[in-house]
């Protein structure tokens, strides 16, 4: 196993240790450890099933919102373990931001969608957050096909537009860290092309952990791809490395299409 | 190839015999919606909406102080049921799926939903009527108020299942609260589920006749003092209906109608609501 | 963390806040859901207390009494209890096969295109009050039964011993056997509506499968969709029975209101809601009101076992889909 390879070129933000996952009586995750560096993109790559998913719920504890599903062993952000039980989990959401597989606008308008994150943990007034939505939206590069509609539902807007909504919403809050969950798996290429320009753009300010289907994409956006298999974390390093030389039998057998 | 025939003719009378049944169930529909018709539009005129209910004998008369006594009543059973129905409804949602409590609520809902209505009055009439002194329009909103929540809790309920969990799973991404989560983007996405509940609350009680028997009782003149006796649309048709005076039995027919005609629209508004915001 | 960091104590706050609010949240739905359930409870206990004084004057024998005497203040819950019974059992005699033969149409051999406004019309009937059945069934169908169905009726049956008794008596039009058609008619909406939902939980691929050996509509129907939706039709029946034994106003124009047991369904009767329209607002204080309330609780309880054997089954049926 090469899991022990870790992110030898950065600070690692979120450092995963011993981590299993149970649905029930399932288990759903089997001993994962990395580490997250911070400042770059760490893919994780897998066949359906394999926990990939799984795993980046365990990050902003969003299985807590089910019963009967729970983590154990250590997710260390800042120095306090996430799967505390006495952590907040609001807060950790807000510091840990997730963008959805389908675009997932909130029923309001395109403006109060940016700003409703922002007024949970944030006092400003009318100005400063004028000046926030705006930030946020260019940030998601959004804004020149929406300024002039920000009254309007964010439901208005297309696929493409409303997934890089739910970008601007994530980073409107100031998360350090952002999770994609397969985020451009509904989209359009063109729509794809213009998501992963933008992680591109935003890795140099945010931690970016995404989940996807899609090897080349992965090859494409990454600093850090990690392939699991069944639960699994089988092997974990350098995106460049991984796939030109990937260490794992399993490994070379997926990117190399031979299952999957 | 007998064989093969007769179950071809069993087939055949088979189906023959539901398109029967079919015909028979809109045929009673028609009938009955074409009588009240017949019957009920000669009752309609300008007097039957500004002049109060006649004293027996006398000639004419209208049901203003019914049809504002009705008005009144459902307007608050509304106001009341609105609320706890929602937030019941959010409570069975939000936190029914894992206790027990929520699981009896869920089930004793369902069965309120079709109780008989006339002992919801009773209970009323015992609660309210016999211990503060009286028939009330207020006694009539609670007894309604009691058949009108279990229909908002569960479409309430059923409407909040719908949403779909990333929906949810993304308020939560946030940051955000329970409570906000709730209130401010899964309530709000199935507004118009919800509404479509309300209204059908209001269609429901609009005909319930029962609860008001022994609640808000009958009042043969104009009132719109709720903590007394008050004139309502079903009681007075039920009244005047079953009385020998031929402008009485023209006047049940005529509220029969406004009452039907009210409800018939309640219902095809809420479903072209509730269909135009599901496939938007 | 650069500019990402906001001030830390601020946060804190903030989440100390929406535990609060989140508290708060589950306390204020949950007591609301309480009320549901405390009315249920409520309606049960007054009733009960209501109707201490009669169970105490004639113990458990006012349920299987025959008598009725308001002057002499005796009272028995019988003649009601027949009336509410028989009536529900001939609204559901007509009412099944004809909500069957509706669902079974709009399932298996309505056109599409008319299957949706079909469907919604037959909801629609549903939601007509039943105080319009009522004064339909008073002044249109009673009259027209009393003349042309009633002694055809009496013709028909001649004198076959003990049917002949069912429809012996003056054909007067309301009675027994016309609340319990007034009632049918109100009752098939709902069952037709349950029976469509639980025939449209049969999954595609079993019905097609038995198509595909060469079964015809009617054996697909009475071999495959029947046995597999058994028990969400078994519910529905309940539902629409439960719905019959609590029904007032459809009930009351029609009945009668006389309150005795006479064995031919010709006769008036009574049956306790209506017994309780027309009775209670006039009630004496005393052992009348407080039989009144012992019937209301005699109603209550029995479609409160039945209305929970139909959700029971009703669930079973869409959740498991048959068995």
């Amino acid at each position: 196993m090469s899991t022990s390879q870790t992110t030898a070129d950065g600070e690692a933000i979120l450092s995963i240790r011993d981590l299993n996952f149970y649905y029930g009586a399932f288990r759903g995750l089997t001993n994962v450890s990395l580490d997250i560096a911070k400042s770059r993109v760490t893919a994780f790559i897998g066949p359906s099933g394999c926990g990939k998913s799984t795993l980046l719920r365990t990050f902003n504890r969003m299985y807590d919102l089910y019963p009967g599903q729970r983590a154990e062993g250590q997710i260390n952000f800042h120095g306090n373990n996430l799967l505390d039980k006495k952590q907040d989990v609001n807060l950790v959401r807000a510091k840990i931001g997730m963008v959805f597989q389908k675009p997932t606008p909130f029923p309001m308008t395109i403006y109060e969608n940016i700003a409703f994150g922002v007024r949970l943990y944030e006092k400003m007034n009318k100005s400063e957050m004028d000046e926030r939505v705006e930030w946020a939206l260019r940030k998601a590069a959004i804004w020149e096909e929406t300024k002039n509609k920000l009254q309007q539902s964010g439901l208005s807007l297309s696929g493409g537009q409303q997934q890089r909504l739910c970008i601007a919403r994530t980073i409107a809050v100031k998360p350090e860290i952002v999770l994609l969950d397969e985020p451009t798996s509904a989209l359009d290429p063109i729509s794809t092309a213009k998501i992963e320009e933008l992680i591109n753009e935003l890795k140099d300010e945010y931690t970016i952990a995404i989940v996807t289907h899609n090897m080349q994409q992965a090859a494409r956006i990454s600093d850090f791809t990690a392939f699991m298999y069944l639960g699994e974390l089988i092997e974990f390093g350098n995106t460049d490395k991984l796939f030109v030389k990937p260490t794992q039998k399993q490994t070379e057998d997926y990117i190399t299409g031979r299952f999957g | 190839m007998q064989l093969y025939s007769r179950r071809i003719l069993t087939n055949r009378i088979g189906i023959a015999l539901s398109m029967v049944a079919m015909a028979f169930g809109l045929a009673a529909l028609m009938w009955i919606l074409w009588t009240l018709f017949y019957n009920g539009f000669n009752a309609l005129s300008w007097d039957f909406f500004t002049q109060d209910t006649p004293a027996p004998g006398s000639e004419g008369g209208g049901l203003r102080n019914a049809i504002v006594g009705s008005l009144m009543i459902i307007g608050v059973t509304t106001l009341v049921s609105t609320p706890i129905g929602i937030l019941a409804g959010i409570y069975l949602a939000e936190y029914g799926t894992t206790s027990k409590f929520a699981a009896i609520t869920r089930f004793v809902t369902d069965i309120m939903l079709s109780a008989p209505s006339i002992v919801v009055g009773l209970f009323v009439y015992a609660l309210m009527v016999a211990t503060l002194g009286g028939f009330s329009g207020w006694a009539g909103s609670v007894a309604l108020s009691l058949i009108a929540i279990p229909v908002v809790v569960r479409t309430t309920e059923n409407m909040l299942l719908l949403v779909p969990p990333a929906l949810r799973e993304a308020a939560f991404a946030v940051g955000a609260p329970r409570w906000q989560v709730s209130l401010k983007v899964t309530l709000r996405a199935v507004k118009a589920g919800v509404v479509t509940g309300i209204l059908l609350a209001i269609a429901r009680v609009m005909g319930e006749t029962a609860p008001l028997l022994f609640t808000a009782l009958n009042n043969q003149f104009y009132s719109t003092d709720m903590t007394q006796p008050m004139g309502n649309l079903p009681v007075v048709i039920f009244q005047f209906a079953m009385s020998p005076y031929d402008n009485w039995v023209s006047l049940a027919w005529g509220g029969a109608l406004l009452i039907a005609l009210i409800v018939l629209a309640i219902n095809i508004i809420a479903r072209v609501m509730f269909r135009n915001k599901v496939s938007a | 963390m650069s500019e990402a960091a906001t001030p830390v104590d601020l946060h804190a706050q903030q989440v100390r806040k929406f535990k609060l609010q989140d508290m708060f949240f589950h306390q204020v739905t949950m007591v609301f859901a309480f009320i549901v359930l405390a009315a249920l409870v409520g309606i049960l206990i007054s009733l009960a207390i209501e109707a201490m004084p009669v169970f105490r004057e004639f113990g458990p024998a006012f349920l299987w009494t025959n008598v009725w005497n308001v002057p002499e203040d005796q009272y028995g819950a019988l003649s009601a209890i027949y009336g509410t019974v028989v009536t529900s059992i001939i609204a559901l005699v007509i009412a099944v096969p004809v909500s069957f033969g509706i669902a079974l149409f709009l399932t298996e051999t309505c056109p599409a295109w008319l299957r949706r406004p079909l469907g919604t019309a037959i909801e629609l009937l549903a939601g007509v009050p039943s105080i319009i059945y009522g004064i339909w069934g008073l002044f249109i169908f009673a009259p027209l039964f009393a003349e042309h169905v009633q002694p055809y009726l009496q013709e028909l049956v001649g004198d076959t011993p003990i049917i002949s008794g069912w429809f012996a008596g003056p054909p007067i039009g309301v009675g027994i056997l016309t609340a319990g058609i007034v009632l049918s008619l109100m009752v098939i909406p709902f069952v037709a509506s349950v029976m469509r939902d639980v025939f449209e939980t049969v999954p595609p691929q079993l019905k097609e499968s038995a198509y595909g050996v060469g079964c015809t509509t009617w054996e697909v129907v009475t071999n495959i969709v029947l046995p597999y939706t058994r028990v969400g039709v078994i519910g529905g029946i309940m539902l629409g029975l439960g719905r019959a034994l609590g029904e007032t106003m459809a009930v009351t124009f029609v009945i009668g209101n006389a309150n005795r047991i006479v064995g031919s369904l010709f006769a008036p009767g009574t049956s306790i809601a209506s017994t309780l329209a027309n009775e209670f607002g006039e009630a004496d204080p005393g052992l009348h009101i407080s039989s009144l309330f012992a019937l209301g609780l005699v109603l209550f309880v029995i479609t409160f076992i039945v209305l929970a054997i139909s959700q029971w089954l009703i669930k079973r049926g869409i959740a498991k889909q048959g068995i």
